[in-house]
Order: structure tokens, then sequence, then C-alpha cells
């Protein structure tokens, strides 16, 4: 009996560290995050092709959160719209769409930055009107109404550009490459968005509306709220971060083609991302931090994938199974008819 | 007088009735059929026998594929895996096939059986591990792709024998008169009769439809629930496979036999009416559906629409198919 107790012991570490991080309201997926941190640093110890462990390199360590930005700032945006109960599937054409659209029209010219990345953005708050007005007013199913809108895009962009299309100036690509002491622009930027998010979410009026049009939209509108406004708004702001995306995307890339944003896999990983950190798809829980860390536990891996060399088709795999089994973890427990 | 009043208003009520009638039957086959008309109109040679039957062979791995989906869609999931699995069995059935037509037959059973396997794993990961299935399918669908991937190395290698192939291209030649009667319609028969007796005339379809309606009422009233959603995920696995087989047989190796057929499937079903988050759905009507994109695809490429513009036209067409049938269903309501 007395034997059993050191091993007794550590399951209330982990009680311990749970309650502590339930107090300070911090989503379990940070829980997972940590346990795929540890694995990774033991895998490159063990595994790992070069003689450098990725824990004492700021550059890799850094990179890990740049390889965040263009994901994390998209799944922002569909995290408003998850807990809307919605969901959008033409993020990642939205961003094919600002990424060539804006190397075109900026076309090398750094007095055109300001001008396009208005454009941008209007064009991007209107598709999003578009999507929330189909949705809300048309009464499509959400995955199908952003389908056709995704498509709709695709089939105009692709008609229009064939392949790299002008160029950003130099100027622009500080957006991407840039950094301010330590801090890339882009980490920073990332890191506005997610906390503008949370922002909006918990401490705004539109954000208590927006959890109770997705728990229950009958009710939200039975109690008085305007649920079709909330929820395009939601839509707006989602198409939005799409663009701030793109803008990243094109950044980096110096040139946009009509490929960058379904080849990057945006709609699905961001959807992906949004319910490994917690928010629920049936709308009304969840939040922006706990998409956050989802977003890290992607390119967490990827980092750690690359240290140990592990083949590009494997990593596919792996990220699969990973996807599943983080949302699992959590939900096999639960008692709902899950469907 | 009172003989004219009544054979009047039998007649309006006749007419009523039909109007009614009318109103009942599924918008998507009055949208097939204006499609087909209008394809015929523009192409009559696609009326005479033989280019029509080429054409439902085109249409059939679709179909086919439409209609598994529809058992997993009536269920309350999703299924984001099927274009995966086409790719996947494409690939595969290339490197182990490698033209040896001896190999053709364990080539087929192995296929099924990896459709049954990937069916199992979407179900069993929904069912058991609760993980909502557009989550568990959206990581099937990396892995399923990555294992065909990490098979073939990244590039389309091997041949597909003949004999694997005959099942997309070929047909029984010179009976009823006609040049070929290709396979692909057959088993498009078989598996639409098949399945449209599985959901509409067995005790296990209006369990189904029962499960996605209301889970909870469906388990309490003694159905096993979970066999039931596994089994809709593997029928809607080894259709995918089918569909490898043909798209395969027909358009020969690539990495990107698949793409973009799981949401082709779901908006197919949907513009057949099928209810997302289950409870309501038609294998007929799903299959038309399916049916009414590939004559859409017909038609805008005999319209001369350059392939991009073809993509925005069917997201126009899907959104309004789709608003129109909930604006018909909340009016009849």
């Amino acid at each position: 009996m007395t034997a059993l107790t050191p091993s007794a012991a550590s399951p209330s570490v982990i009680d311990r560290a749970r309650a502590w991080a339930r107090a300070r309201n911090i989503p379990p997926v940070y829980g997972i995050l940590v346990i795929i941190f540890f694995v990774s640093i033991l895998a490159d110890l063990f595994f790992g092709i070069d003689n450098q462990l990725f824990i004492f390199n700021p550059t890799i360590l850094t990179n890990i959160l740049v390889r965040s930005v263009a994901l994390g700032i998209v799944a922002v945006g569909q995290t408003f719209v998850v807990l809307g109960a919605s969901i959008d599937l033409s993020v990642a054409y939205m961003i094919s769409v600002t990424a060539v659209g804006a190397s075109y029209l900026m076309a090398g010219d750094p007095n055109r930055v300001w001008w396009t990345v208005i454009v941008l953005f209007v064009v991007g708050a209107v598709v999003g009107l578009v999507n929330g007005t189909i949705i809300t007013k048309l009464k499509v199913n959400p995955l199908i109404a952003t389908l056709g809108v995704g498509l709709i895009l695709k089939g105009l962009l692709n008609a229009s550009f064939a392949n790299f299309a002008g160029s950003v100036p130099i100027s622009f690509q500080a957006f991407a490459y840039n950094a301010i002491g330590p801090l890339p622009i882009s980490v920073l930027v990332l890191f506005a968005v997610v906390i503008a998010g949370w922002f909006l979410l918990r401490r705004t009026r539109y954000g208590a509306h927006l959890y109770a049009v997705g728990g229950s939209e009958e009710t939200a509108r039975l109690s008085g709220l305007h649920t079709d406004r909330i929820l395009t708004i939601a839509h707006v702001i989602c198409s939005m971060t799409a663009v701030l995306t793109g803008l990243f995307v094109v950044s980096r890339l110096r040139s946009g083609a009509p490929w960058v944003g379904t080849d990057g896999l945006y709609d699905l990983e961001s959807i992906a991302a949004t319910v490994i950190g917690g928010t629920a798809l049936s709308g009304g829980k969840g939040g922006v931090w706990g998409t956050l860390a989802g977003v890290l536990i992607f390119s967490l891996l990827d980092t750690m994938f690359n240290q140990i060399g592990i083949d590009a088709y494997m990593k596919q795999i792996l990220r699969g199974a990973v996807i599943i089994l983080a949302v699992g973890f959590y939900t096999f427990r639960s008692k709902a008819e899950q469907g | 007088m009172t003989q004219i009043t009544a054979t009047t208003s039998a007649s309006e009520s006749f007419g009523a009735r039909a109007m009614h009638w009318l109103r009942t039957i599924n918008p998507v086959y009055y949208i097939a059929l204006v499609l087909l008309v209008a394809v015929g109109y523009l192409n009559p040679v696609f009326y005479t026998p033989d280019p029509f039957l080429a054409f439902l062979a085109r249409a059939a791995p679709l179909m086919i594929l439409t209609a598994g989906q529809v058992f997993v869609l009536v269920s309350g999931g999703f299924d984001l895996s099927v274009g995966s699995v086409v790719t996947s069995t494409v690939i595969i059935s290339a490197i182990l096939a490698n033209n040896d037509p001896n190999s053709t037959w364990w080539v087929i059973l192995f296929l099924l059986a990896g459709g049954v396997l990937v069916g199992l794993i979407n179900g069993a990961v929904t069912t058991f591990l609760k993980v909502p299935s557009l989550i568990s399918t959206l990581g099937m669908l990396l892995v399923v792709r990555g294992v065909g991937l990490l098979w073939s190395g990244g590039a389309p290698r091997g041949y597909l024998p003949d004999n694997l192939r005959m099942f997309g291209r070929s047909g029984i030649e010179g009976i009823f008169g006609l040049r070929q009667f290709p396979y692909a319609v057959i088993l498009l028969v078989v598996f639409a009769v098949l399945y449209w007796l599985l959901l509409h005339r067995m005790n296990y379809g209006r369990q189904l439809l029962a499960l996605g309606d209301n889970p909870r009422a469906s388990r309490l009233s003694g159905v096993n629930i979970s066999l039931v959603r596994v089994s809709a995920f593997v029928i809607c696995s080894v259709s995918a496979a089918i569909a490898g087989i043909l798209i395969g047989g027909r358009g020969g190796v690539s990495i990107e036999a698949g793409t973009g057929l799981e949401m082709q499937s779901i908006a197919a079903a949907v513009l057949g009416g099928t209810m997302l988050l289950g409870g309501r759905g038609s294998v007929p009507a799903a299959m038309t559906g399916a049916l009414a994109l590939e004559v859409l695809f017909t038609l805008l490429n005999l319209m001369g629409l350059p392939k991009p513009l073809r993509d925005a036209v069917q997201g126009l067409i899907i959104i309004g198919a789709v608003a129109y049938t909930a604006y018909s269903t909340r009016k009849t309501r």
C-alpha cells in the first residue's frame, strides 16, 4: 500500500495542474500542447537528424511562431463563425483571391499598397456579407453556402489568372520578414488578432450575443437578438481574417498564384485547429485562445517532423492522426451522441 | 345546376390535386429534367442510345459515391474522406496490379477490404471516441491520402491491366443493337437498386433514419446505434472504393483522381433533398442530384464556357437549388 504512494502522488500533480488551469480559464488544449512540446523535445533528443536541439535554438523557436501566423489569423475568424454554429469553407479561396489581388494591384509599386489593402478588405467584407446573407436569409446550410461561394471565387479567379501575377513591393514584404527586436512583425500581428478576437468575444456585448446565437439560435431570437445580423457579422469578420492571412502569404511569397490558398488547406485546417482548441462545432462554446493552441500544435508538430527528418507523406498521415486523437482526447468521455 | 357545380368543383379539385402532387415531387427531378432537356436541345445526338449510355457511364462514379454518402448524411454525419479513398484506390490498384491481368481479382478484393477498413476507422472514431465526424473524416482524409502517396512515392506509377480497367471504360459488345453496354452502367443500376432497398425497404434503413433524426430516442427504442452508425460509414467508404475502381479504369492513374469529390458528393446529396445533420434523405433523389451535377458539367462544356467559369456556375447553381429547396420546404410546412 505504501509502495503505491509515489505513483498515487503523480495524478494529484496532474489534478492540481488541472485545477490551477481551470481557475485561470486556461483551455484544456494547452495540456495537450505542453505534452506534445515535451514529446517533441524527447523525439528531437533521440531521433534528431542534426546535433542541435530545437529547444536551445531561438531561431527555430521563433520559427514555430512564424509558421503559425498564416493559419492562426484565419483560424481566429473561423472560431467566430463556428461559435455561431456556422462554418466557412470559402476562406481558402478568399486567401487565394487576396494573394493574387494584392500582387496584381500593387504591381511592385509602394504607393499603391494602402489603397490595395483597403480594396481587399472591402472585397473580404462583401464576401462575408454574401456568405452571411445566403445562410441567414436564404436558409442555405452554411457548409453548402460557403462551399458554393468558394467555388464562385475559385472560378472567377482561375478565369482571370493562370499563374503568378505581378508582385508586391519590397516595402510590403516587411510584414513577413521584418522584426521589432526579437519578435517578427507577423507574430505581433497574430497576437494582436488573437487579443482583438478575445476582447470582442469576451469583453463586448457583440461577443456575448454571438455565444447566445451559437448556443441556441431560437432562444437568442426569442430573447430579442437580431440573430441574422449577429451571424452575418461573424462571417464578415471571418472573411476579413482570411484577407489578412492572404496579405501575409503574399508578402512572404512576393507574388500570389491562384492555388496558394487551397494548397495550404486553410479551409479544413482552420476548422481542425478551431475544434482541437475546444470550440464546439455545434456552436456556443469555446474561444480564440484555444484555437491559438490548436494552431501552435500544428506548427510544433511540423517543426518536430522536420527535426527528425520525417517523409512529407508520412507527415500528412501523422497530422491526420493527431487531429483525430487530439479531439478524441477530450470528447471520448462525453456522453453526447456525436454525428 | 348542382351537376355543373359538382363537375367544376371536381375538375378544380383534380387540378388542385395535380398541382399539389406536382409540388410534392422533389425539386431535384425538375432540375435534372430541365438540364437534360437543355443538353438535348444543344446536342440532339445526346439522346441516341450509345452517347447517352457513355454519359451515364461517366456519371456512374459520382452517383455511386453520392448514394454511399447519403447513408452517412442521413445518420447525422459527414464523410470528407471519400475523395482521398478514391485517389488512394486508383494509386494503389496501379501499384498492386502492375499490369498483371491475373492479379485483378485479388486487387479488387484488397481495395474493397481497404474501403471497409477506412469505413470502420471513420465509424469507430466517431462512435466510440465521440469525435465529430467532420473532424474524424477530415483526419482520415489526410491519413488515407498520405498512405496512397507514401506507397507510391508521390507520383503515379504502375499500370492497370485491361481486365481491371474494363469496369470503367468498356462494356458488353453488341447487345440490344448497341455498340456497347458499359459495365459501369450495370454497376450503377445494381448499386442504385441495392442501396434503395437498403435505405427505403429494409429495417436497417429505418433504423438509420431514426438514428439521424434523434439518436437518443432510437437508442432507447432498442436500435444498436453504434453498429448502425459504423455500418453507414463502411457503406460510404466501400462505395468510394468502387467509384475509385471506375474512375481509375476510365481516366487512368493520377494523384488528382479524387480531388474535390467529397464536397461534390455532399453537394449532390443536398441537391437531392438530403438533410444535413441527418434524419431525411433519399437514395434515388440524391443519385439524381449527382446526375444533375454531371449533366450540368456536360451542358457548361457544350456551351463552350472555359473550365474555371464552370466552377463558378456550379457554385451558383448549388446555392440556388438548395435555397429553392429550403424555400419550398418552408412553404409546404
